[in-house]
């Protein structure tokens, strides 16, 4: 039962090694897990668990695991019996304390579980191991002394019906993208370089120089580091993406509070980027300025990053005059401006709110995914995304050639 | 206040209302003798529950605010030459012993002191990214060298160290591996009504429901920018009592709005609906099942 806990976190992709399974045994061995299977559960996150964005996994699994424990009584309270009583896990030790030393913590983990095996089949004899009538030693009254408040605990909480209630599944990084979470992963979008006016002291050059210097003091300044990301964002606004307009607003919202950058600018096209780009979302042609001016005023040095679904019809990208809107239609075609965009800035990145497995069933999100090193905008994506902007330069997209 | 099982237990303390899994991470890290590592909203308490353990144990408390420029050397001890220059050239001082310039930090005077501690280390995600990895050996042996004396410097007493983080930066495997891992989750309206009581106690009820429904409303707002938090809802209820605002007063209102939002656009949205159509909750039964068990 323990084991399938340990590889059902695992199999979730929770990272759980042997350390932390020490750290919930050696919990287990102090008795710290007192009457409860709530407690039980509460030592296993904490030890187990190092990230709120394992915790739906960690109740996912939990839940399966445990299944039914508390709800048939006989298999509770022989559980929780169990792991009420110190002695079960002192009786381990007993004998097997001077090994213990020497065991390594698989061997003693599977030591463990066989002392488990062992109460299980001497409680088939009919016999209660501790107590009477599912009366723990360790009530809860002994927990409380008086004048000592512990609060948020209603007496039906159980860890199974929290485990249940998934509480955490909005931490998860794969489906949810909320702006805290956002924050963080673009948090990394940057590369610290020193330039400008030089006014930090630097301690260690000055004390360097002042010795240097037989002991007359001799400060030394240097240039504050900062930001030295530009970052150009690209959006598709309207038809199609009208249903990602809350997720990608989010995304901007946090764009807008990432102060951090160097420079940020925001341009909106629909479906496709030609020849104008948008200053504002709704698109207005008075607000509108040529693709090549921003082509023009920003160099290599900016990171471009598009948000947009990819999914139009093959005309709209493939043909000359493929532009929706007839007002602005013009003989170069889409692929050729996103080809344009791609070869003028040294990283661009495309990310798609449309899940990843629906990307090859759609012509043009194919087209363009050769353009583009492509994304999912959930957290995992962003994150890619991120590291593709800013690490070390991935392998060039295999890139279509010129028509 | 060690008990016959030889770890120290952490129980609440009058002042600070915790859930039950946060006891057990408490106590979970201090038999194991391992860092304790926590996470949660801003405003839910992390930094005061460091305060609170330290009472509750009878601990002193030391406590190392991480700033974006904070070096994991600063925590151990500063060597101050520049100090020792100056003496030095105005024969000043015993430039002769380093040990004089020797400043130990918040790390190194908890692990010289003949007690133990309970050290925070506040916002470590603050720091640079390798932080975490520099002070790992450190935590995990409780000693370190200082250089120029060759001398080292190890716990006496093993301090219980907690901290916090806001999820500005991922933390390291290796650093998160050693640490008991607790996410402060928002408290739910019977722990809230709990944590209340300890600031505000003898709230009237019908007010305090009136004013829990407003909140948990005002939470469950998708588009809100910035949300409000258990420290906003405090400081707000201190508002709302020293003007004496009635429960009939709240019933479709939230007075003092610029104590729980922080965002203009916030602001400017509940205005609207306020001065719109909008139809506020003003029974548990208005926010939907999640609340109504």
């Amino acid at each position: 039962m323990f084991l399938d806990l340990f590889y059902g976190l695992r199999d979730e992709g929770v990272p759980v090694a042997i350390q932390e399974w020490r750290m919930l045994v050696t919990v287990l061995e102090k008795g710290l897990h007192d009457s409860s299977l709530f407690s039980f559960y509460n030592l296993a996150k904490a030890t187990l668990i190092k990230s709120e964005t394992y915790y739906d996994a960690f109740d996912r699994v939990f839940a399966k695991v445990f299944h039914g424990v508390e709800g048939e009584l006989s298999a509770s309270d022989e559980l929780m019996d169990w792991l009420s009583n110190p002695k079960n896990f002192e009786g381990l030790t007993e004998e097997q304390r001077k090994m213990i030393e020497e065991l390594d913590a698989d061997e003693l983990m599977r030591k463990y579980l066989e002392t488990l095996d062992e109460q299980d089949e001497r409680h088939d004899g009919g016999g209660r191991w501790v107590g009477t009538g599912g009366h723990s030693p360790f009530g809860h009254g002994g927990q409380h002394p008086t004048g000592i408040r512990v609060g948020g605990e209603s007496k039906n909480r159980s860890a199974m019906k929290v485990a249940e209630d998934r509480r955490f599944k909005d931490y998860r990084t794969d489906s949810t993208l909320d702006i805290r979470n956002v924050r963080v992963a673009l948090k990394r979008l940057r590369s610290l370089t020193r330039e400008g006016q030089a006014d930090d002291l630097d301690l260690d050059e000055t004390v360097d120089e002042t010795c240097r210097n037989a002991g007359e003091i001799e400060l030394v300044y240097r240039a504050e580091r900062r930001n030295n990301v530009r970052l150009l964002l690209l959006m598709d606004v309207g038809g199609t993406m009208d249903p990602y307009y809350e997720p990608v607003s989010r995304l901007l919202t946090a764009l807008h509070e990432e102060r951090g950058l160097r420079d940020f600018k925001a341009y909106y096209f629909h479906n496709c980027p030609y020849e104008r780009l948008g200053t504002t979302a709704d698109l207005y042609l008075k607000d509108a300025i040529p693709t090549g001016d921003v082509l023009r005023r920003l160099d290599d040095r900016w990171k471009v990053m598009i948000v947009g679904d990819a999914a139009m019809h093959p005309a709209e990208l493939m043909n000359p005059r493929g532009n929706i809107n007839p007002r602005f239609e013009s003989d170069t075609r889409g692929i050729d401006w996103l080809m344009r965009i791609r070869d003028h800035f040294k990283r661009a990145v495309w990310l798609n709110p449309d899940p990843p497995s629906d990307w090859e069933y759609t012509r043009t999100t194919k087209v363009i995914k050769d353009i583009f090193p492509m994304y999912g905008l959930s957290l995992d994506g962003i994150q890619d995304a991120v590291t593709a902007l800013i690490g070390a330069k991935a392998s060039t997209s295999p890139g279509v050639t010129r028509h | 206040m060690a008990d016959e099982k030889d770890f120290y237990r952490f129980q609440g303390t009058d002042g600070y209302i915790v859930s039950r899994p946060l006891v057990e991470a408490v106590n979970c890290a201090l038999a194991l003798e391992r860092p304790l590592l926590i996470k949660g909203e801003p405003g839910t308490g992390k930094t005061l529950l460091a305060r609170h353990v330290a009472e509750g144990l009878g601990m002193p408390m030391e406590s190392w605010h991480i700033k974006s420029t904070s070096k994991a050397m600063e925590g151990l001890y500063v060597y101050d030459t520049l100090q020792r220059l100056n003496d030095a050239r105005f024969g000043e001082g015993d430039v002769g012993d380093i040990r004089s310039y020797i400043k130990y930090g918040p790390l190194g005077r908890v692990f010289s002191a003949s007690n133990r501690h309970v050290l925070l280390i506040d916002e470590i995600d603050k720091a640079d990214l390798e932080f975490p990895n520099d002070i790992l050996r450190e935590i995990d042996e409780m000693r370190f060298t200082v250089m120029e004396t060759s001398e080292e410097v190890a716990a006496k007493e093993r301090p219980f160290v907690i901290i916090t983080s806001n999820n500005e930066k991922e933390l390291p495997d290796a650093f998160l591996r050693r640490c008991v891992f607790h996410f402060i989750d928002f408290p739910e309206p019977e722990l809230m009504r709990q944590i209340i009581d300890v600031h505000h106690p003898n709230l009237d009820t019908k007010l305090l429901d009136q004013v829990l429904i407003k909140f948990y409303w005002l939470r469950g707002q998708s588009e809100l920018r910035k949300k409000p938090s258990t420290s906003e809802l405090i400081d707000w209820i201190s508002a709302l009592l020293r003007s004496g605002v009635s429960q009939e007063q709240m019933q479709n209102h939230i007075p003092f709005l610029g104590s729980l939002l922080k965002n203009e656009q916030d602001t400017t949205a509940l205005h609207d609906f306020e001065q719109g159509e909008g139809q506020m909750p003003d029974s548990w039964s208005d926010l939907g099942p999640k609340y109504n068990q």
